[in-house]
């Protein structure tokens, strides 16, 4: 029995210790292993979501109205609302952000820890809404990374329920094997907004139907925007 | 506020090694006498984003020990510039922007701002609209102070009638989406009337919620109107003179808590308020826990409102007939080319208001809630301008603060009952 | 449709024209009644003479007065004090841009609770001088309100206790977002805009030496952070109606 003990040793000089090749986690290709820590590791993170509040406005009461005892939050583990962002899993960004807030909404996505995960609830937060103004922030995708983006103005709790549940969904499709990749974070970005500035100016462009959403600014004459699928009446 | 700038003198340096002398703090105009005592001031920031603030208001405070010294609040955080919007949406695509302003009472924001634009064209709306937004508004102000009754009481320590409040008010969101479609950002009026009549079995709908409010109502004050440590948190708290409450603007139950019984639905009737019969309950003493009290009354007074409105909605008409305003039925839409070009005028251009102004302020749920439209005879307003009752309201709040605990400055930033959609706009 | 309007269509491509330049002959008063029906405007007449520069009824029953933007104080003092006033109640203050160069009325909502009456007064003021006195030693309630013209509007109150701006950050660099050539988007680019509002620190105004009044506005934000500013992706607009109006350094107004 020693005897082939040893040869298989010698035959694979990798297989040292934890029986896989490269480690623990495997080379980048799930192992059996690895996806059984996987099941365990999602199946906590999952059902014990802290989710960060950071509510401003009316689908901050939507929010509320999730958590308060219709609908009931709890009955995802999500119950446990985390007002400190030092302790939460789940940023769920509620209402309009304005440019005012906009550092503090990236300072509480910077102080959050990782694994992390970020909600962008209703049309204000996802895409300025109807507040395509001086002052509003067209969309917090310009600022921090969005996981899950719930439409409605305000979005129904049942809408915010489900979106918690997609992110659940997320969860349960990541790997410890991609750790590095998904969760690493670069300590140049922190304070620096997600998009660059094409970006931003292609997320914040005018759109929609109203019908003084179709140039670049009020009174002041600038350069129209080219939307060739216009109906010009 | 004084003029005297704050100054360093020494800075605490680690050189000193441990037996330094107590660094010489800032020197602030509030200088108690003993210089040792008085030499570490702390600054502690409140907000933006915190739970007992009700939203994104952020206080700066001064303390001394754990007393207050001075309270600057910013807001801001939420400006949405709803008033520039304005300016660029007919009169009346401004009404899906008022109730964003105040999501805790949409129907009131609503009902408002249609009202001032009516009162400057000169529209007298039917008898069953006025009814109805009678009934609409005093469901609000009952659905605001909920809200309000769920978040003080958290604020104050205890969760469980913030559940029962929230019970109560998922009811008020069936009705609003009964009637409206929607459960907070209602849109329901127009200018001249409403969006629809109401749906069939809505006023009965009204009537049962209103029967069983009292008693949800009656469950929460015996928790709290007695509580012992509600009592000790919130009485002689916040304090503030009837005078002194008029100078800095306060109105609705802010006001009334001081003992000014200043309420619009009185002194400045609108849709016959005059003829319904109900109280006004005035405060004695100005603190947050007569503020308390004032609200909780405010919300039986409603219901007897929304009871006798309910009792005389008359048929008929809910929308005035006026074509400036109103479009036609979609019979004669279909079946008469000047009511098609009458209702692709309205839709595409816009209701013209001939030019004028009109401050218009009704008593919202967090107070005096003016609303001032300045028409240049276009279809959209000139200025569209909203008076914030908690933007003044909040407003005195250094001056309540000052001189009281830590800990008070959350119950006192609760009892005011801000929503800060409307005071940042 | 008819030709005497502009069609709808046409604000599409040319922006609103809230301050339209056809109604220079704009009525301004809808109804002017005897002035017996205000008894405040015909006492404010004896005593003021040529400071209430005229008197008009707007929506049936809403009596306004224009003062002399120079004498506001005094009048609403005696507004405010006179027995036969009593208007104790200062329920707004704001103000309002017809566009077009002309002057911005600063407009104060009055309410007197004992006597239950009401009047608007209004003062004018050019665009080349937007200064008035304040009124917070009358009401204290036109503390934040001033502070709101000033940052809406760019009126400056003297006398202020604490004229800063109170929405916009202080640091705010567009100008003043509710004048008419003001656009609906701002003047910088979007992507300059998120640049900036996240260069902000958000524990300004936190320190000592930054709280209390009568301190310097903080510079703050992308110089101090090193990083360069970038150009605007879309040109900035010129307005050359206007020159006056580019001056967008809020502290050179103050």
């Amino acid at each position: 029995m020693s005897d082939t003990k040893a040869k298989d040793t010698k035959a694979n000089p990798q297989n040292t210790g934890s029986g896989l090749p490269g480690g623990i986690f495997g080379q980048g290709t799930p192992t059996f292993l690895t996806t059984k820590v996987d099941f365990v590791v999602n199946w906590a993170r999952r059902n014990s979501l802290w989710p960060m509040p950071f509510g401003t406005a009316c689908c901050a009461i939507e929010m509320m109205s999730a958590a308060a005892s219709t609908h009931d939050l709890a009955r995802f583990g999500m119950e446990r609302m985390s007002f400190s962002p030092r302790q939460a899993d789940v940023l769920i960004c509620a209402g309009r952000v304005p440019y005012k807030l906009a550092p503090v909404l990236r300072r509480i996505w910077d102080q959050m820890p990782q694994p992390k995960w970020c909600v962008s609830m209703g049309a204000c937060a996802s895409s300025g809404g109807v507040f395509d103004a001086y002052s509003m922030v067209q969309g917090i995708d310009t600022i921090v990374p969005v996981d899950v983006y719930v439409p409605g103005c305000p979005p129904r709790p049942e809408a915010l329920i489900y979106g918690l549940i997609m992110i659940q969904e997320k969860i349960r499709g990541e790997t410890l094997a991609e750790h590095e990749t998904l969760r690493h974070e670069d300590p140049d970005a922190v304070g620096r907004p997600k998009a660059d500035a094409q970006q931003v100016e292609a997320l914040s462009g005018p759109f929609g139907n109203s019908t003084l959403q179709n140039r670049p600014s009020g009174l002041v004459p600038g350069i129209p925007q080219e939307r060739p699928g216009d109906r010009v009446p | 506020m004084s003029k005297r700038t704050v100054e360093y003198e020494v800075s605490r340096t680690p050189e000193l090694g441990m037996d330094f002398r107590p660094a010489q703090g800032p020197v602030s105009p509030s200088d108690l006498d003993d210089p040792i005592l008085n030499a570490e001031k702390m600054l502690i920031n409140v907000g933006p984003q915190h739970p007992a603030t009700h939203g994104v208001l952020r206080l700066v405070l001064e303390l001394d020990g754990e007393t207050v010294v001075r309270c600057l609040p910013h807001i801001g955080y939420l400006h949405s510039s709803f008033e520039k919007l304005g300016e660029y949406r007919t009169w009346n695509q401004v009404i899906p922007l008022t109730d964003r302003m105040d999501y805790l009472a949409p129907l009131i924001y609503n009902c408002a701002y249609a009202m001032a634009v009516e009162k400057m064209m000169g529209i007298e709306v039917t008898e069953r609209c006025k009814v109805t937004r009678v009934i609409m508004m005093e469901m609000d102000r009952i659905f605001s102070h909920l809200l309000w009754l769920g978040t003080w009481a958290i604020d104050v320590g205890a969760f469980t009638p913030f559940l029962y409040a929230f019970q109560q008010r998922e009811k008020v969101y069936e009705l609003h989406e009964a009637y409206t479609g929607a459960r907070i950002t209602t849109s329901a009026t127009r200018i001249g009337g409403m969006m629809s009549d109401m749906p069939e079995g809505w006023a009965e709908g009204v009537r049962q919620w209103t029967n069983q409010l009292p008693r949800t109502l009656d469950e929460v004050e015996s928790l709290l109107t007695h509580n012992a440590i509600h009592i000790g948190r919130t009485q002689g708290v916040g304090a503030i003179g009837p005078e002194e409450a008029v100078n800095y603007g306060l109105s609705g139950p802010n006001l009334r808590a001081s003992g000014v019984p200043y309420d619009l639905r009185k002194d400045r009737p609108y849709y016959d308020y005059e003829t319904y019969e109900f109280d006004v309950p005035i405060g004695e003493h100005g603190d947050c826990y007569d503020r308390y009290l004032v609200r909780i009354e405010e919300m039986r007074q409603s219901c007897r409102i929304i009871h006798q409105a309910l009792d005389r909605l008359p048929d008929g008409p809910m929308n005035v007939d006026d074509p400036r305003v109103i479009l036609p039925s979609k019979t004669d839409l279909m079946n008469d080319m000047e009511s098609m070009i009458h209702h692709f005028k309205l839709v595409m251009e816009g209701v013209q208001a001939p030019p004028g102004e009109s401050h218009f302020s009704i008593e919202g749920s967090k107070g005096e809630l003016g609303m001032y439209v300045v028409s240049d005879g276009g279809s959209k307003p000139v200025r569209w301008r909203i008076r914030p009752p908690s933007f003044v309201n909040l407003a005195a709040i250094p001056h309540l603060v000052e001189g009281g605990l830590l800990a008070d400055v959350i119950m006192v930033n609760a009892s005011l009952d801000i929503v800060l959609g409307e005071i940042d706009r | 449709m008819s030709d005497e309007r502009p069609s709808g269509f046409k604000e599409v491509e040319e922006g609103p024209t809230a301050s339209d330049d056809t109604h220079e002959d704009r009525p301004t008063a809808v109804d002017v009644v005897d002035e017996q029906s205000h008894p405040t405007v015909t006492a404010a007449r004896t005593r003021f003479g040529d400071a209430i520069f005229r008197h008009e009824v707007m929506a049936g029953d809403e009596h306004v007065i224009f003062v002399d933007p120079e004498r506001n104080y005094e009048i609403l003092e005696w507004l405010k004090d006179d027995p036969d006033q009593l208007y104790n109640f200062l329920s707004d203050v704001t103000a309002v841009d017809y566009g077009s160069g002309r002057p911005i009325q600063v407009v104060y909502q009055l309410y007197s609770i004992p006597l239950r009456h009401s009047i608007r007064v209004k003062a004018e003021l050019p665009l080349s001088h937007l200064e008035i006195d304040s009124v917070v030693p009358l009401w204290k309630a036109a503390n934040w309100l001033e502070r709101e013209v000033y940052d809406m509007f760019g009126v400056t109150f003297r006398n202020h206790p604490d004229l800063r701006r109170i929405l916009m950050p202080e640091v705010y660099a567009e100008g003043h977002p509710l004048r008419k050539d003001f656009p609906l988007r701002g003047r910088f680019s979007r992507a300059e805009q998120t640049r900036r509002a996240l260069a902000q620190a958000p524990e300004d105004y936190y320190i000592a030496k930054d709280f209390g009044p009568g301190r310097e506005f903080q510079k703050v934000g992308w110089q101090e952070l090193g990083a360069e500013p970038e150009p605007a992706a879309t040109p900035e607009p010129e307005d050359p109606a206007d020159e006056s109006e580019h001056s967008t350094d809020p502290d050179e107004r103050a």
